[in-house]
């Protein structure tokens, strides 16, 4: 088997799952009551805390708030940020490739009388930045930028866009539940306001998240309660899971010079090998890429029989963004807005490598990919 | 006892679409039927032989999803041999079913393979048609 689908749902890491059993069964206390097992309990979020402050060089571990999902901290960010801040506009932005967990949030702000502003992206998937600056403006109150692109691998020139949205406008949110663990992000140094983040990326649960606000940045709560996470995140803390996701972010940060590196190799050697295949295209950034990601678009057949051929037949996990394959039998807007006609999305292969592959796997993929594409390209009509 | 929820692809399905059955383009073919899907963008070609009003040669390509090919495997098996009404009586639902079923969200593809028979044999009677006026 080789699994080459992380950007979907990642193995949890052995010695994060030490971390997150021993959460559950011994120091399950909440941390909100006064005797010891509770106090533990708090130690370990705000250890959790330091610990994902860190990967992101947050200025103080306050800055961090603890959320289920990453969906979850997107809307926080959003929905409360342009609530809690409509005095200074109500004007809002995002780019044509960002994930649906963030459009979705904006179109009910737009239901909420919020303009909201698509920005462009040229075909690599990067920001068109001389459109965006004309987009933002003085009463534009969040913008929101995925930091790179979980379908094309693209990563986005954060510190320039960031320059672009405070000379006119006022916040930045973006989106790095893709990129974080995998590549630095430093959230001071690139000019961020608010930065969501999640656990399983970083081999960690499901179950937890984090959104980095930062310091001075007011939001306005979307979950009201008994006022965990500084009133802004209310509902009991999920020890276990914040928990692991404090370690994971603790390993990432340690081993992400290494890790990357080794995952860049594997990536190159995979687009070199697989763009031989006659009619084989990358999709995304060649250069400006996360390590672990590599995308293609097939000519003449489609993706998901792609997809089922290399599971059935191969063994091998792989995700797509065809049509045929949505809810809707739409083509992933992300490919449609890099400017890939239907019949090309048609033929779209994401493959995100991860902590399990190896040198080894390389060969067998492209092997397994070369047989398929033979295959399908024999039943074709195109 | 409790109804199992289908997930995912039948059995049959899945070895239809590992092993499709009349694959490719009937030479010098007496009827064509192609067919776009406008849902979400795919291709279906079947072409046919016709001797005495009965399919005798039935091929298919498709530019689709595993459902898709599939479906277009399975329509061409219960086509073959029969009578060009008979055919004409194959509904998408015959497909479905004879699959063992399809998800909801894939019996487009079923009409696609079930409309290009359709269109194929339309083709042949318009052909023959032609030829006996000349
Ligand atoms: S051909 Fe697109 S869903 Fe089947």
């Amino acid at each position: 088997m080789v699994y080459l689908d992380h950007a979907s749902s990642r193995p949890v890491d052995p010695r994060v799952l030490v971390v997150a059993g021993r959460y559950l069964r011994e120091d399950f206390g909440n941390p909100s009551t006064l005797y010891s097992r509770g106090l533990t309990a708090r130690t370990a979020l705000e250890e959790a805390r330091v610990k994902v402050a860190r990967l992101i060089g947050a200025e103080t571990p306050s800055c961090i708030v603890f959320t289920a999902t990453a969906t979850e901290a997107n809307n926080l960010a959003l929905v409360g940020g342009a609530l809690r801040n409509r005095k200074m506009g109500t004007h809002v932005v995002t780019s044509a490739i960002d994930h649906i967990s963030v459009i979705n949030p904006m179109k009910q702000l737009q239901k909420q009388g919020f303009e909201l502003s698509i920005a462009p992206v040229n075909s690599y998937g990067i920001i068109d930045l001389d459109a965006l600056g004309r987009i933002v403006r003085a009463d534009t109150v969040l913008s929101s930028i995925n930091y790179a692109n979980d379908e094309i691998g693209t990563i986005e020139p954060i510190h320039e866009i960031s320059e672009i949205v405070h000379e006119n406008g006022n916040y930045l949110h973006v989106n790095a539940t893709a990129a974080a663990g995998t590549i630095p992000i430093d959230v001071q140094a690139e000019g961020i306001d608010l930065l969501t983040l999640s656990s399983n990326e970083l081999y960690g649960p499901r179950g937890a998240a984090a959104l980095y606000i930062k310091k001075g940045v007011r939001l306005q709560p979307v979950l009201p309660g008994g006022g965990q996470e500084r009133g802004l995140r209310s509902g009991t803390e999920n020890i276990f899971s914040v928990a692991a996701m404090g370690e994971a972010a603790r390993l990432a940060a340690e081993e992400m010079h290494h890790e990357s590196r080794r995952l860049t190799a594997l990536r190159d050697a995979l687009i070199r090998e697989i763009l031989a295949i006659e009619d084989a295209y990358l999709t995304g950034h060649p250069a400006q890429r996360l390590p672990n990601h590599a995308s293609f678009r097939f000519g003449r057949i489609e993706g998901e029989s792609i997809l089922l051929n290399l599971d059935t037949v191969h063994d091998i996990q792989v995700a797509t963004g065809s049509a045929c394959t949505s809810q809707t039998l739409e083509p992933s807007h992300v490919l449609l807005a890099i400017g890939l006609k239907h019949e090309e999305a048609h033929g779209s292969v994401v493959m995100t490598l991860g902590r399990s592959n190896t040198d080894a796997d390389i060969p067998v993929v492209v092997d397994a990919v070369e047989k398929t594409v033979q295959r399908l390209r024999a039943i074709t009509a195109l | 006892m409790e109804e199992k929820p289908q997930i995912g692809y039948s059995k049959k399905v899945m070895d239809h679409f590992l092993n499709p059955r009349n694959v490719g383009e009937v030479e010098d073919a007496d009827g064509i039927g192609i067919v776009g899907n406008p849902v979400c963008g795919d291709l279906m070609q079947v072409s046919i032989r016709v001797e005495d009003e009965i399919i005798t040669e039935i091929k298919f390509k498709t530019f689709g999803c595993g459902s898709a090919i599939a479906t277009a495997s399975m329509v061409t098996e219960l086509a073959e041999g029969k009578s060009l009404d008979e055919a004409l009586e194959i509904t998408r639902q015959d497909v479905a079913d004879e699959l063992e079923g399809l998800p909801p969200i894939k019996m487009h593809c079923s009409n696609l393979a079930a409309d290009a028979l359709h269109k194929a044999i339309e083709d042949y009677r318009q052909k023959q048609a032609k030829k006996a006026e000349s």
